[in-house]
């Protein structure tokens, strides 16, 4: 459901636009920072809100790499497997996720807290291997070093 | 040296302030263009001043601005492409988390000198530090009546918005990014018309790299013939270098266009790390050729870097070492380009995820000794002018170049049935 | 004209056009996917690549994409060029990496692009091992199979779909190589122009559903050229049968009527031919109340000649579905004072009216390829979408007529269709509508008026005398209405091809009057003028032509005992007449011969039945809305008894023993006949080659040459190959064997050319791509303006303002593309596509009656009383309600009229 709290928000972003369609990306990033992620049902919301058939704001929800069309976890683990994050050993940081959190990418812990997907160049290269974690971006990771931000999180920053 | 760029940022500190910025000497080149130039004359300066595109292709910029058709239609859009998700590329990041108002004078500059009245600053998600530093500066900027209507009393108006991408690395290409723009899927337009006459909204449309655009207040305070002395070659100004890779202290470095290649990965970056050998660079990001041992003399600068086979692209390098296997990096390159193909022409959509499968079944121990005429001729069939727009072909670069510079490596997978990094 | 050099070959060829349309239209073969001739470029799927030279000492070159790149002078290419072969077919590779190899099962496979495509570039090996993505298909509907794994991404279906016919609930999902052409989820697609995607897309990605359950393949087709039945415009289509059923319809190129799209309605109404409720055999009922007994066709005719013989006062009845030949001999048979059109007073009188407004001098009634290029139009009246869709779609283009100067200004070629639209952006021409209630193209309309039929032909009036003070002016206007007209008159006066399009769908005369009013003032403003009428059905101007009281008229004769026996002509009373008008009818009639393709009411009260022909088992004239004369021909040779409509009438003349008024044996002398008699259908013979045609001394075969099992398909029956069946009325034969060349366009069965065997074969029979058909586009007008007919407007009164009533409703029809037309529901796809009955309230009047959407309401006139659920229509003027014209149980009455509507 959209609330009203966001559909103030939509307003704001449809004021600044030429047509209420061009708000729809930003749309979707706002819908999606309250709500984590858009469901079937939300997307029709949106689509409804800005004029647009369902048809039409899919077609741009599933061209782009941050709007989530499957519920993620409270916190999203986006890593870096670009080429320089590749060469500086992020398939090693990868293993490490994999056999702590027992998630592959674009799957979720069983306790709903961390959801791993693999992300394109984060622009961190001269501190590679990188990841973000929600909005927040850490670098020269090693394994060591994700263990110790994995459990910040866990004690409940967010 | 002169680092006009980023003399005043403080590498992990708080971005400029408005007040800071100006103390600095900031939004005196846009009251000096507000209060006494024409458009013209700021066309002219900055013509004058050989300054290219920093987003990768290196169009002089002076022409780019004068090919908005005299009497073209209005509303004008300025757009500044902040999208930076190719590979390896991280400079515009720096210049928009250290000192944004330096890219909003810019912009204002720019779309005075176009007659422009809507901008937008089209920025990746992930760049959430430059996102709050450049929404602050924007407010700021709007707040000191540098943005917003009739700024310093000239008459002239600007509007800028900020847009937050979704994420997809076509959006950098400007046609592309003008249709994300009117909320659509981001497919890339045929270059007739050109932007210049009908881009955004079908309206004249300008786009310019932020790199690129944080050079203008410099050049209008200091004059062309400054910025030109800044360089080492006949385009002007200094240019971001960026070098990443295993290397000993990879970073940004401001330098004069045209600084070489050994300059920037031995002085500034300090060589290689303890123990490993230089193979290979790609000097411009992931769509650039690679260079060599052989290459290490030759001049960044636009002209220099086509002549030795490559290209200057973003000027941000990425070093391949001699114990990080070639096949692997190029899978990795053509993986992420096949992910970010948009999909809409053939060679592109089909011909990237081909490439990337073989590659992997090379790194898998799976490869053929024919495979390698197949991604041979992929590299000319995702050529330029075979496909759509630039993605292709750019993607193409990195593994044509290592087919040839590394072709032993190649056999060497299909030979040992493995990969012999591994 | 410009010279350009193909493999140092000059050619003369007209500038400006994209290289890929000159190369095609010079017969050479350049593949390609995402071009369209109609859709134009976009670039997508590089097949079409070519090497492009710079100067006669370049011998590098460089490729380029024809479809991308404009024709100049001097332009120096090779089609040829080794590497751009190879190029060519390296993209096939690519595309057939994830296509399956499935082509034997592929419904498609024989008339697949893709097929063409890949045998015209050579490839040949799959050298790649990875494995194939798979999708999950949608299910789309009863028209439409979908197959997403076949999908080579060329965008086609969404071009067309989206951008060309304006559908919404389709798309493309996703990223790389991973598309999806298809909608959000399952569910039919909501655009009358879906089946279109079955010739659009060039693989077997949407097929026509109708058509695969059926198995059949193009090659095994009896194939023969026609015309849709299914409403006025009269697109021209290709039948195609096997097993004595019709299997398809696929669209029949011609330039200036239908062009490269069909509406659903006609692609998939056909199914009613080979309903269970066909009647196959005579039928004949001692008494009337006795079951009706079938009867061979000798003793049928018998009894009709008993019958009709014993009680003089023969009459007949024609029908506005039935050709012009079956309508001519009916009259013949009864006497031009004894035929009446099967159509009501108020039907007749509109389509008398439209007749005469065709007929007056200056004002174009335009083809459908000249409303496509209409720069500013009124429409009045009419719900084009649902009455004549095909024209909708028309409309739909035309809007885009007047901005794409935009594109001419900054030189973009108007068939560089994305940077076009990225031009035109949302600009749009003038379009003014002015209906009851809400239109699928409103969403296109400058501005739209919604009102009672008076208040729009108040409107029409309006703008008439904005245009010219010599239409009488309109009292008391509204200041919005009196500026909406002034806005209109100045659009269309600002137009170089303005259009006024209305028609019968209001059911008022004022409506029309007013749209000629506007067309005549606007004519006398030195403007060309268009006036386009859209009218009920595939024939109703030829029967209009051919006069005839009306229905009305008909019954007063029998009331008053004038008529003893009637011939109903292909026309169920009870659709067009009340209950007890009919019931009456029958009641006081002697005895009534029907001849008819299917069981209805009127069939059951018949004394004699005789079967009649579907469009798919005879030939014959129509007379489109245009006013343009179309010849379709039998596809198959009918099962039973049934027999063109005309040949009954001539048999029934025969034993009456007045041979003397039906002396015809075969099409071509009924043709005759009619020309000679009837001086406005003098050209009709001219229409196309009579049944003595030959080409090199042969028939044109209906079978391809490749057609299989014709000694198979009869085997259960006999062993022995029988004789081809016999075809008197046309020049093409039952068989395989006979001219499979290129024909005269009229006769042309199928788009075949070697190498060609998709749709997109086309291209090989056009004067130009995208072109006329060479050798001219098929049919002849027959209605023309003339100068000597009377001027002026007279007679046209302006109507009062409507009031409302409080104690009823003026109640309008409402159509519907699925639902309004009679035959199409016959077939099942159309039937699950057409809406339940309803009644469509005003919210006013809504409120009034305490009534919610869903409540069962009666709706009562006279003696009638309907049970409906009620459906509030927020677009509905208050004091109009809205009743679907012809869905079940919606029918027999003319509209509009007033009606008392309470809960129930
Ligand atoms: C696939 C692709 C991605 C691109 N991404 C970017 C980008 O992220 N940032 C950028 O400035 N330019 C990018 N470009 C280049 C732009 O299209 C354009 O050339 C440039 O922004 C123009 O600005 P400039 O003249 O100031 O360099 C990209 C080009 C392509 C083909
Ligand atoms: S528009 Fe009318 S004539 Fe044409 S196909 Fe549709 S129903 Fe038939
Ligand atoms: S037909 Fe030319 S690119 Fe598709």
């Amino acid at each position: 459901m959209l609330t009203d709290l966001m559909k103030r928000e939509l307003l704001a972003e449809i004021d600044r636009t030429e047509t209420r369609q061009a708000a729809c990306i930003e749309a979707l990033q706002i819908v999606q920072r309250h709500l984590g992620w858009i469901s079937n049902e939300t997307l029709r919301e949106i689509a409804d809100f800005l004029n647009m058939t369902p048809d039409e704001l899919e077609g741009v929800a599933t061209f782009y790499n941050h709007i989530h069309r499957k519920p993620v976890g409270r916190h999203v683990i986006l890593v870096c497997d670009s080429v320089v994050c590749w060469i500086e050993g992020v398939e090693e940081i990868l293993e490490h996720i994999r056999a702590t959190l027992h998630i592959e990418p674009g799957e979720t812990t069983s306790d709903g807290l961390f959801t791993l997907l693999p992300v394109q160049c984060l622009g961190a290269c001269d501190n590679a291997p990188a990841l973000m974690i929600d909005e927040e971006l850490f670098t020269n990771l090693t394994p060591a070093r994700f263990d110790e931000i994995v459990a910040a999180y866990r004690d409940g920053k967010s | 040296m002169e680092r006009p760029l980023t003399q005043h940022i403080q590498p992990g500190g708080e971005p400029l302030s408005l007040a800071e910025y100006e103390k600095k000497g900031g939004y005196q080149a846009l009251r000096r263009v507000l209060g006494s130039m024409t458009p013209r004359q700021v066309l002219d300066v900055v013509s004058k001043a050989n300054l290219r595109g920093r987003g990768g292709a290196g169009f002089p910029t002076g022409t780019k601005w004068e090919s908005v058709p005299e009497g073209a239609p209005k509303p004008r859009y300025f757009i500044v492409d902040a999208d930076e998700m190719e590979p390896g590329a991280f400079k515009d990041r720096y210049l928009m988390e250290g000192n944004p108002h330096q890219l909003i004078e810019g912009l204002i500059i720019g779309a005075y000198t176009v007659e422009a009245e809507a901008a937008v600053v089209f920025i990746r998600w992930e760049y959430t530090r430059a996102r709050k530093s450049l929404r602050k500066a924007i407010e700021e900027a709007y707040e000191r009546k540098y943005l917003g209507g009739n700024i310093l009393a000239s008459g002239f108006n600007l509007e800028v918005q900020l847009h937050v991408s979704a994420g997809r690395y076509i959006c950098g290409e400007g046609t592309a990014l003008v249709k994300s723009l009117a909320g659509d899927r981001a497919l890339p337009h045929a270059k007739v018309p050109r932007q210049t006459q009908a881009g955004l909204w079908g309206k004249p449309t300008i786009l310019n790299n932020a790199e690129t655009l944080c050079n203008v207040p410099h050049i209008i305070s200091n004059g062309p013939e400054w910025f030109r002395t800044l360089s080492r070659c006949n385009d002007g100004g200094t240019k971001i270098y960026g070098a990443s890779g295993k290397l000993k202290r990879p970073g940004l470095w401001e330098l004069p266009l045209g600084t070489s290649l050994r300059e920037i990965l031995e002085e500034c970056a300090g060589g290689m790390r303890e123990g490993l050998r230089f193979r290979g660079v790609l000097p411009g990001g992931a769509s650039t050729d690679f260079l060599v041992e052989e290459h290490l003399d030759v001049a960044m600068d636009y002209d220099s870097v086509q002549k030795a086979g490559s290209r200057l692209g973003t000027g941000t390098m990425i070093v391949l070492d001699d114990r990080t296997c070639p096949v692997g990096m190029v899978h990795n390159l053509e993986h992420f380009f096949a992910h970010e193909s948009c999909g809409w022409c053939t060679p592109c959509r089909e011909g990237l995820p081909w490439a990337a499968a073989i590659l992997k079944a090379l790194e898998q121990g799976q490869g053929r000794a024919e495979d390698l005429d197949t991604l041979g001729q992929l590299t000319g069939r995702l050529g330029p002018g075979r496909t759509f727009c630039a993605l292709a072909p750019g993607a193409m670069a990195p593994l044509k170049s290592a087919l040839k510079f590394f072709r032993a490596d190649f056999e060497l997978h299909v030979a040992e049935k493995r990969c012999p990094w591994r | 004209m410009a010279v350009i050099y193909i493999d140092n070959k000059p050619y003369e060829v007209k500038e400006g056009q994209s290289l890929l349309n000159a190369c095609l239209s010079l017969g050479f073969s350049v593949p390609y996917f995402c071009w369209h001739p109609e859709l134009h470029s976009v670039g997508a799927c590089r097949q079409c690549a070519v090497k492009q030279f710079r100067n006669e000492s370049d011998t590098r070159g460089f490729i380029i994409m024809s479809c991308m790149t404009p024709v100049e002078d001097g332009l120096c290419i090779s089609i040829d060029d080794p590497e751009a072969r190879q190029f060519r077919a390296s993209i096939i590779e690519m595309l057939m990496l994830n296509h399956p190899h499935d082509c034997p099962v592929c419904d498609e496979g024989g008339e697949c692009h893709l097929q063409d495509m890949t045998v015209m570039t050579g490839h040949v090996r799959r050298r790649t091992r990875f494995p194939k993505r798979t999708y999950r298909n949608q299910d789309l509907g009863p028209f439409l199979n979908h197959e997403m794994n076949r999908c080579i991404q060329c965008y086609r279906c969404l071009r067309f779909y989206r951008d060309y016919a304006g559908g919404r609930d389709f798309n493309v999902f996703g990223i790389h190589q991973r598309l999806y052409f298809g909608r959000y989820e399952d569910g039919k697609l909501e655009s009358e122009f879906s089946g279109n995607l079955v010739e659009v897309c060039p693989t077997g990605v949407f097929t026509d559903k109708t058509f695969m359950k059926h198995f059949t393949r193009k090659w095994d087709l009896q194939t023969a050229p026609s015309i849709c039945v299914h409403c006025s415009v009269g697109c021209n289509t290709i039948v195609g049968e096997r097993y004595g059923t019709v299997r398809r319809i696929l669209n029949r190129f011609n330039r200036e009527v239908n062009g490269y799209f069909l509406c659903d309605r006609g692609r998939f109404g056909y199914e009613f031919v080979n309903s269970e409720l066909r009647i196959r055999r005579p039928l004949v009922r001692d008494a009337r109340t006795a079951e009706a007994q079938p009867a061979n066709k000798a003793a049928a005719l018998k009894r009709v000649a008993q019958i009709l013989r014993k009680t003089p006062g023969l009459i007949g009845i024609g029908s506005p579905r039935a050709s012009l030949e079956s309508n001519y001999a009916l009259r013949k048979l009864v006497g031009p004072d004894r035929f009446f059109a099967g159509v009501s007073g108020a039907e007749q009188r509109l389509i008398t009216a439209i007749l005469d407004s065709m007929r007056k001098p200056s004002v174009l009634s335009p083809s459908l390829q000249e409303v496509e290029r209409a720069d500013a139009v009124l429409l009045l009246g009419e719900d084009v979408p649902n009455t004549a869709p095909r024209l909708a779609l028309a409309l739909r283009q035309s809007v885009r007529v007047r901005p794409m100067t935009l594109a001419d200004q900054l030189c973009v070629p108007r068939w560089m269709d994305h940077a076009v639209r990225l031009v035109v952006h949302d600009a749009r021409g003038p379009l003014y509508i002015a209906t009851p209630y809400r239109t699928r193209l409103d969403s296109l309309a400058t501005k739209t008026l919604r009102g009672a039929p008076d208040d729009i032909a108040r409107l029409g009036f309006a703008v008439a005398h904005e245009l010219s003070t010599d239409s009488p002016a309109v009292a008391g206007l509204s200041e919005e209405a009196q500026s909406l007209a002034h806005e209109i008159a100045q659009a269309l006066q600002g137009a170089s091809c303005p259009l006024v399009m209305s028609g019968t769908g209001c059911g008022s005369m004022a409506v029309v009057q007013a749209a000629d009013a506007v067309a005549r003032s606007l004519r006398k403003t030195g403007r060309p003028a268009m006036l386009s009428f859209i009218v009920p059905e595939c024939n109703s101007l030829g029967l209009g032509i051919l006069g005839g009281g009306s229905l009305e008229d008909a019954v007063e004769r029998i009331l008053k005992g004038d008529a003893h026996n009637l011939i109903i002509l292909q026309s169920n009373l009870f659709r067009r007449l009340d209950r007890e008008t009919v019931e009456e009818v029958f009641e006081k009639i002697e005895h009534v011969v029907v001849l008819d393709h299917v069981a209805n009411r009127c069939v059951e009260r018949a004394d004699v039945v005789l079967p009649s022909a579907t469009f798919a088992e005879s030939d014959g004239t129509f007379v489109n809305n245009e006013g343009r004369g179309q010849r379709f021909f039998q596809v198959m040779v009918p099962q039973g008894d049934v027999q063109a409509s005309w040949r009954w009438i001539r048999d029934i003349a025969d034993a009456l023993d007045k041979g003397e008024l039906a002396p015809w044996t075969s099409l071509d002398d009924l043709i005759a006949d009619m020309a000679a008699s009837v001086q406005r259908l003098k050209e009709v013979v001219r229409i196309a080659p009579a049944a003595d045609f030959r080409m090199t001394g042969m028939r044109i075969a209906r079978e391809s040459h490749r057609y299989s099992g014709r000694t198979a398909v009869t085997a259960y029956v006999s062993v022995h190959e029988p004789k081809p069946p016999q075809d008197d009325d046309s020049p093409l034969a039952f068989s395989m064997e006979g001219f499979q060349g290129h024909v005269p366009p009229a006769v042309i069965p199928r788009f075949w050319s070697p190498g060609w065997n998709s749709i997109q074969a086309v291209n090989k029979f056009q004067s130009e791509v995208g072109g006329p058909l060479a050798g001219g586009d098929p049919g002849i007008r027959l209605i023309e303006p003339m100068e000597n007919v009377e001027k002026g407007q007279e007679g046209a009164i302006v109507p009062e303002p409507f009031r409302p009533r409080t104690d009823a409703c003026l109640l309008v029809p409402l159509f519907h593309v699925f639902g309004s037309e009679e035959l199409s529901m016959l077939s099942p796809a159309i039937a699950e596509a057409a809406p339940e009955p309803y009644v469509g309230l005003s919210p006013e009047d809504a409120d009034r009656l305490g009534l919610r959407d869903g409540n069962t309401v009666a709706v009562r006139w006279d003696e009638t009383e309907l049970t409906l659920p009620a459906k509030i229509m927020d677009d509905l003027p208050g004091g109009l309600a809205g009743l679907p014209h012809g869905l079940p149980g919606l029918s027999g009455f003319v509209l509009p009229r007033w009606g008392k509507i309470r809960a129930k």
